[in-house]
């Protein structure tokens, strides 16, 4: 598995190589479906992304859809002046794409959520966080699915 | 009719040291209806889901999440808090009929 994972990111290391950086996160985008990409471009709202600086933690393969654990933790000094406002979480392939909107404040002390989630089908589940000073990052991570949990 | 809710149990560490960041961990019992799935008889199973969830220190909101039907049943919802001083902490649930339910403890750092 771990295998698998490292593989991939040595795939998208590379093509942040030659593409360049800021044209990774439309290029990876390419193949969302129509409603996540939508829903991920009103939260973007045509502003750039930076990749990294989140950390979705999700298993790689989920027996069951129905509930799968999803922590999501931000690199952030989380201080008045420098701090995690929003991390909005979508599920590419699910019929609704939005998963969630978590509004944070520095009181919290460090950029961190957990929930559990439903995915209906192997898919990509996809982090944009909002600083204070609005700065926007991505982050995603791949589940694969066995039994789907959306109940279809 | 609502689909219930049930009490909400909150997790908190046992003891707390002034300055220490927390982990809260809460639980509510809730069918959480995704508003796609069909009954026996084919016909949709309308949307019932909570769709909101405050937490307050002191009456200051310090996080909020709104849930999508892509949070599984039964929500679990755990986030960190910084206890810089003795203070209520008040959590609430909201579902899409707009009724709450309300947990509170009160936390004493040493």
């Amino acid at each position: 598995m771990s295998r698998d994972r490292l593989s991939r990111r040595d795939g998208l290391a590379l093509a942040a190589g030659l593409v360049g950086l800021s044209l990774l996160p439309r290029a990876a985008a390419a193949e969302m479906p129509a409603a996540a990409r939508a829903a991920l471009d009103r939260v973007l709202a045509g502003r750039a992304a930076e990749e990294g600086g989140i950390t979705l933690r999700l298993p790689a393969i989920a027996e069951n859809g129905n509930s799968v654990p999803m922590a999501v933790i931000v690199d952030s000094p989380m201080t008045a002046a420098d701090h995690i406002r929003t991390i909005h979480v979508f599920a590419d392939r699910n019929p609704t794409p939005e998963v969630a909107l978590f509004r944070l404040t520095p009181a919290m002390g460090r950029a961190q959520v957990e929930t559990r989630i439903r995915l209906g089908e192997t898919q990509d589940v996809i982090a944009v966080a909002e600083t204070s000073t609005g700065r926007l990052m991505i982050g995603r991570a791949e589940v694969k699915v066995t039994i789907g949990g959306c109940g279809g | 009719m609502s689909a219930p809710m049930g009490q909400p149990r909150l997790r908190l560490p046992q003891q707390i040291r002034t300055g220490e960041i927390i982990e809260i961990r809460t639980l509510i019992s809730h069918i959480m209806e995704t508003g796609q799935r069909r009954n026996a008889e084919g016909q949709i199973v309308p949307r019932d889901i909570i769709k909101s969830f405050v937490c307050r220190f002191d009456g200051q909101e310090v996080f909020s999440m709104e849930l999508a039907p892509a949070i599984a049943a039964n929500p679990y919802i755990a986030f960190p808090l910084k206890v810089e001083g003795p203070g209520t902490l008040e959590l609430v649930w909201t579902n899409d009929a707009g009724e709450e339910r309300r947990a509170t403890a009160q936390l004493r750092p040493a």
